[in-house]
């Protein structure tokens, strides 16, 4: 067993640095797919704290992933703040604006939390379209918006990007990976599992909740960043709510709860329609078919989330 | 004042729209305890159908204007309460067992197809009603003009739903879906056949959604395959209001949204007409929960 797990290591090493080197021998059409698969993953991972560890409902990410990269945008491009400060900036900014809006809503249940937080994502969307106060530029949205610049080089072309959002990704990955594991995920995977039973046993389920949904938002924010950066112009169309659905289905597709599932995901739904261009008009329908069916036979994803082993030690 | 009481109207027309849509919602929630977020898109489906019907087999001109139109509305209100069954047959009943994340998302994927599968079918692009086949005059309401199709659609709607509110407290079939919401397993051991309920459910609200969406491509006369959402989400929002699971409740959540949603348009700003109606839901949901009407299903959030 344990040598099985090893070479699925080095597997996955070799994946890795396959991955890494791909933008040397890919045109720039295909590392900007990749780069678009990046972001998304970049967004499941985020909500999958939410919705995949603590198992709240929540379909309004698009709303976080629109205050991060519009308040960036916003300082950017009225007080000339470099973008690379910016990351942490619009990340604190959707998590501050997801413990606002959740604090109120995170104990409604299941079904409910969702229609709730799709009016969410709705009403930013509306409010965005109608400049609230004067400074998200209408429907137009928001251009001239800067590039980052990393120690003199500045990411502009898509390979600089591939860098930049994988290593962004590796540092994700580990952040959350240590964070499943410790005292926070497990708590939330109890809370997901049985929330009456977790209040039990002393968990204090609305703060743990709420928490988990300020990191998603704040991770989500931090993307938007990101994707400022990238597009240089942002509009509220980007934000809408079918950006909610895909990320939302990115982790019930990949296996919620699991980040290898979670970017694997990202990789079917936003890279694989790509490869298949022919069928770009039916690709919706296919989504919505593959949700009915996901649902009927296999509803925990396709890479499921294993329960955590933990070693027993003896007390002294 | 006129100006107000132009509003009204208009608030109570939408608001019947809206209430009837809600009644798919709240009936099928009652007995299944499931949002079926495919609801809006059979209301779309409901719109789409009657405008091929309308355009292919000429009803109006063969029958007359009002019994086309009758004959029309029945027949859409069939095909689409079919549609409903299919679906709840599909998506839902092999999910019956399983949790509510499951049979969400399945509701999600089921409205993804559907409003896609329109789309394939017609094509993006809007839709125009032939104009010629309603009447288009106004009538005088102590010195306010209302066009009559408001009344038609405020009366149509309301007749529908006096008829459901009948049809459930009255026959046999209305206690037994009374008796499955309240208890599915007591309803089976008291000998009905629950399956069957919950497809007449599904027959129902669907068929209820399907005229809704024929009465709004006859009174906006234009429709598109997106306008299920916003339409659905409204309603539901409605559906809240009233509280969920409660007939009555429906009627007047839907009427009252309809009234806030309309005089917010022209009082407060028409641009943020759609925010308002979300804010309500929100608003709702946070203060109370179980609705207007609504006191069962408390524990259920």
């Amino acid at each position: 067993m344990k040598r099985f797990i090893f070479t699925n290591n080095y597997i996955l090493w070799l994946i890795i640095i396959l991955f890494f080197c791909s933008p040397m021998v890919l045109n720039r059409y295909w590392v900007d797919v990749l780069n678009n698969v990046g972001l998304y993953a970049l967004l499941g991972l985020s909500l999958n704290i939410i919705l995949g560890d603590a198992g709240l409902f929540h379909m309004g990410h698009a709303a976080f992933y629109a205050i991060g990269a519009y308040s960036s945008a916003i300082l950017n491009t009225q007080y000339h703040i470099p973008m690379i400060f910016l990351i942490p900036v619009g990340g604190i900014m959707a998590a501050l604006f997801g413990a606002v809006v959740a604090r109120p809503i995170i104990h409604l249940r299941g079904d409910y939390l969702l229609v709730v937080t799709i009016g969410l994502v709705e009403i930013v969307r509306i409010a965005l379209i109608n400049d609230v106060f004067g400074l998200t530029g209408g429907a137009n949205g928001i251009f001239g918006i800067d590039r980052m610049v990393i120690a003199g080089l500045k990411i502009r072309k898509p390979h600089h990007f591939f860098y930049f959002i994988f290593m962004f990704i590796i540092f994700s990955v580990f952040i959350f990976s240590r964070l499943k594991q410790s005292k926070f995920g497990r708590a939330l995977n109890y809370i997901r599992e049985d929330e009456t039973a977790a209040q039990g046993s002393g968990i204090h389920t609305a703060h743990y909740k709420l928490l988990a949904f300020v990191l998603g938002a704040g991770w989500a924010g931090m993307t938007g960043v990101i994707y400022a950066s990238k597009m240089t112009i942002i509009s509220p169309e980007s934000f809408s709510f079918w950006e909610s659905v895909i990320v939302f289905m990115i982790v019930i597709l990949g296996g919620s709860g699991s980040i290898a599932g979670v970017i694997l995901g990202a990789f079917l739904i936003i890279g694989l329609p790509e490869v298949f261009r022919g069928f770009s008009e039916s690709r919706m329908l296919i989504f919505g078919g593959a949700m009915m069916m996901l649902m009927i036979f296999r509803p925990q994803g396709i890479i499921e989330s294993m329960p955590q082993m933990y070693k027993i030690r003896n007390k002294p | 004042m006129e100006q107000f009481f132009l509003q009204l109207t208009n608030g109570l027309t939408v608001g019947s729209i809206y209430a009837l849509i809600a009644l798919g919602y709240t009936m099928i929630y009652g007995v299944l305890k499931l949002i079926n977020f495919a609801h809006g898109d059979l209301f779309t489906t409901g719109a789409y159908l009657g405008f091929t019907v309308l355009a292919s087999i000429a009803l109006t001109d063969r029958l007359g204007q009002y019994s086309g139109i009758i004959v029309l509305a029945i027949m859409v209100m069939v095909m689409v309460g079919i549609i409903g069954i299919v679906l709840e047959r599909a998506a839902y009943k092999p999910l019956r067992q399983s949790s509510r994340l499951s049979a969400v998302v399945s509701a999600l994927g089921a409205s993804i197809f559907i409003q896609n599968a329109i789309m394939l079918i017609y094509g993006a692009t809007f839709y125009f009603y032939p104009q010629d086949i309603l009447p288009r005059f106004t009538i005088n309401f102590f010195g306010i003009a209302v066009p009559i199709m408001r009344c038609i659609v405020f009366m149509t709607s309301i007749a529908l739903m006096i008829f459901l509110y009948v049809f459930i407290q009255r026959t046999t079939i209305g206690a037994a879906i009374r008796a499955a919401a309240i208890d599915q397993d007591a309803a089976r051991l008291m000998g009905i056949n629950v399956d069957r309920v919950i497809s007449i459910v599904f027959f129902i609200g669907p068929a209820l959604g399907g005229a809704a969406g024929l009465m709004v491509g006859m009174y906006y006369g234009h429709i598109n395959f997106t306008m299920g959402w916003v339409y659905g989400l409204k309603a539901f929002t409605a559906a809240i209001l009233g509280g969920i699971g409660n007939i009555p409740g429906a009627m007047l959540g839907g009427l009252l949204l309809g009234v806030i949603e309309s005089l917010g348009a022209a009082y407060i700003s028409f641009a943020w007409k759609d925010a308002l109606a979300f804010c309500v839901l929100i608003l709702i949901l946070i203060f109370r929960p179980t609705g207007l009407l609504g006191e069962r299903v408390a524990d259920k959030i």
